[in-house]
């Protein structure tokens, strides 16, 4: 097997990442409080000053208050940004700045187990971070029904998606100038493309289309109607998607990542 | 000096490796073994191909052609179950900043399957193992750099490792925190752990090592006990010669230099006489009043720098 289709086989999953997990979670837990202040301050600033600004002028959406449209789209697009930035700029840091890792691979671990634990830790920060932003956006009042507890899984498999293709961005970066082409290039148009802000039909027909590649718009297509307390329709193909983001992701990041450091 | 165990299995073999980077061959036809209870020195200048042996050995990398034991386990086969019997102190420190000093080992620990129970009485010990009892509480940013790198050694034995590789363990060290590290691998030697270290410190090798093997472009060019390694060699005596001459030292090494030693170099304002009978050249010298000159034993340096050259490795 050549050193290329070695570093490309199919990754090895293990209850080992647990230790890895664990590790992150200790240190997030000594910073909890701020950070989760900080994870709730930047999509509560967008909500309540795009909610009440613009929902002056907008009133309603389909139906429905601006702000309380705008609240199932602010939960996906702030737990897309906290497994992003996990997995791009803590993660490089864990990588390439303190080597945190290369400690890692030292011990009874694979880069494989490695990987992982920086996948499923970035997608618990989103789903904790998440829940909070659920749960103040419950106590405005943004949503009021029971289905929207059925959002929480779903913040977690967002996160697991967007930390996947971070670690991708991770794997091929340099430096920490790098992210910025992926935040700028994919992020913020992925943002602007899947319904966060505005409903989908208000976009030309072509990228109306296009945006059906993106995962962030399948996660709104199954969150905004549970958040307003209807059923989704096609939740399958909308988690298929995003589990086929995260999946493809996922191997990919452990490939390039083996690339990398194992050579 | 035989600490080694007659009988054990060694807890590091590798035989005939080769690591190539593209056209660059890194790591060329190279076979050592580390026999348990030995202390081994791989030497060699910077880009001699010693860490990137240490990380074949450690199944980080594959090579491309060579068999690697390792803790009884084929390496990369088996790497990571071989790795949980083997204890690593890197070049660079690889800390946790975002760990307390006691936290740094019990994170570190779980690593390899041990539970807090486990730790209890172990983070202690191994923190006074390192000189670092009343640090358990303190920031990695404030630790000196000796004090990093003792606790790298702390960390690295928490799974009481067969065989502990350190790579330039003392580099960046100053001599009072190299003395410490020094005693405390004598110790662990001394309670029966093996240990394969890379270093370019000459006295590093000569003190600690029960063998050693010099290294450069990847392959092994000297190996044995240091006495063993100085013998064969090179000639016993050395005598350093400086000072002034009417053509330079190059003009003292022409006339007389070259004339009453086996091998004359010169490197800057110094000529090295390499001898296995002194006296001549000492009676020479005895009659110039312009030079200076030091008469020691060969050393480890002195092969070194033969077998590799005095050229500058950038």
């Amino acid at each position: 097997m050549s050193a290329t289709a070695a570093h490309f086989r199919l990754p090895s999953l293990s209850w080992r990442f647990a230790s890895v997990w664990s590790r992150n979670f200790r240190v997030w837990r000594k910073l909890a409080l701020p950070s989760l202040l900080g994870n709730l301050a930047d999509p509560m600033i967008y909500l309540l000053g795009l909610g009440y600004g613009l929902g002056a002028l907008v009133k309603t959406v389909d139906g429905v208050p601006y702000v309380h449209f705008l609240a199932a789209g602010m939960v996906c697009f702030s737990c897309m940004n906290t497994a992003s930035f996990e997995t791009l700029y803590s993660a490089f840091s864990r990588m390439h700045v303190q080597r945190t890792w290369e400690g890692l691979m030292n011990a009874p671990l694979a880069l494989d187990d490695i990987v992982l634990a920086e996948m499923v830790w970035a997608a618990s920060k989103a789903a904790l971070s998440g829940t909070a932003i659920l749960l103040v956006v419950a106590l405005f009042g943004f949503t009021a029904s029971p289905l929207a507890l059925g959002v929480v899984p779903l913040i977690f498999l967002i996160g697991l998606t967007f930390a996947a293709m971070g670690l991708v961005v991770t794997a091929l970066a340099p430096n920490y100038d790098f992210f910025m082409y992926y935040f700028t290039l994919f992020i913020t148009p992925m943002a602007l493309l899947s319904g966060v802000f505005f409903p989908l039909d208000q976009l030309p027909a072509a990228l109306q289309i296009g945006a059906q590649l993106l995962p962030l718009a399948h996660a709104i297509a199954i969150a905004r109607p549970l958040m307003l307390g209807e059923l989704p329709t096609a939740v399958l193909p909308h988690l298929a998607v995003l589990a086929a983001y995260a999946a493809v992701g996922f191997w990919l990041a452990v490939s390039l990542t083996r690339r990398r450091l194992l050579k | 000096m035989a600490a080694a165990r007659p009988g054990a299995n060694p807890p590091l073999q590798i035989s005939h490796l080769i690591k190539r980077y593209g056209a660059q061959t890194v790591v060329d036809d190279l076979s050592l073994s580390v026999a348990p209870g030995e202390c081994f020195a791989l030497l060699g200048p910077n880009g001699a191909g010693k860490t990137t042996t240490l990380r074949c050995a450690l199944g980080l990398t594959t090579p491309d052609a060579g068999q690697i034991t390792l803790c009884g386990e084929p390496v990369p086969a088996r790497a990571r179950e071989a790795r949980m019997r083997v204890g690593v102190v890197p070049q660079f420190d690889n800390l946790d900043p975002d760990f307390t000093c006691a936290e740094n080992l019990s994170v570190f620990a779980r690593y390899f399957g041990l539970t807090p129970a486990d730790m209890h009485t172990r983070t202690p010990a191994l923190l006074a193992f390192a000189g670092l009892e009343t640090k358990a509480s303190a920031r990695i940013q404030d630790l000196s750099g000796g004090m990093k790198r003792r606790l790298t050694l702390a960390r690295a034995l928490v799974n009481q490792p067969e065989l502990l590789i350190l790579d330039e363990p003392s580099t960046g060290l100053d001599p009072q925190a190299r003395h410490l590290i020094w005693r405390r691998l004598k110790q662990l030697v001394a309670e029966g752990t093996s240990v394969l270290l890379t270093t370019h410190f000459m006295d590093e090798a000569e003190r600690l090592a029960h063998r050693l093997a010099i290294m450069d472009n990847g392959r092994i060019l000297a190996m044995g006990s240091p006495r063993e390694v100085i013998a064969a060699h090179i000639e016993p005596h050395v005598v350093e010669v400086y000072g002034d001459w009417p053509e330079g030292m190059a003009g003292w090494a022409r006339a007389h230099g070259e004339r009453l030693s086996v091998r004359c170099e010169l490197s800057g304002d110094t000529a090295f006489c390499y001898v296995n009978d002194a006296k001549p050249l000492l009676d020479q010298l005895a009659q110039q009043h312009t030079l200076r000159y030091l008469h020691r034993p060969a050393n480890l340096e002195d092969v070194f720098l033969k077998l590799t050259g005095r050229d500058l490795r950038d």
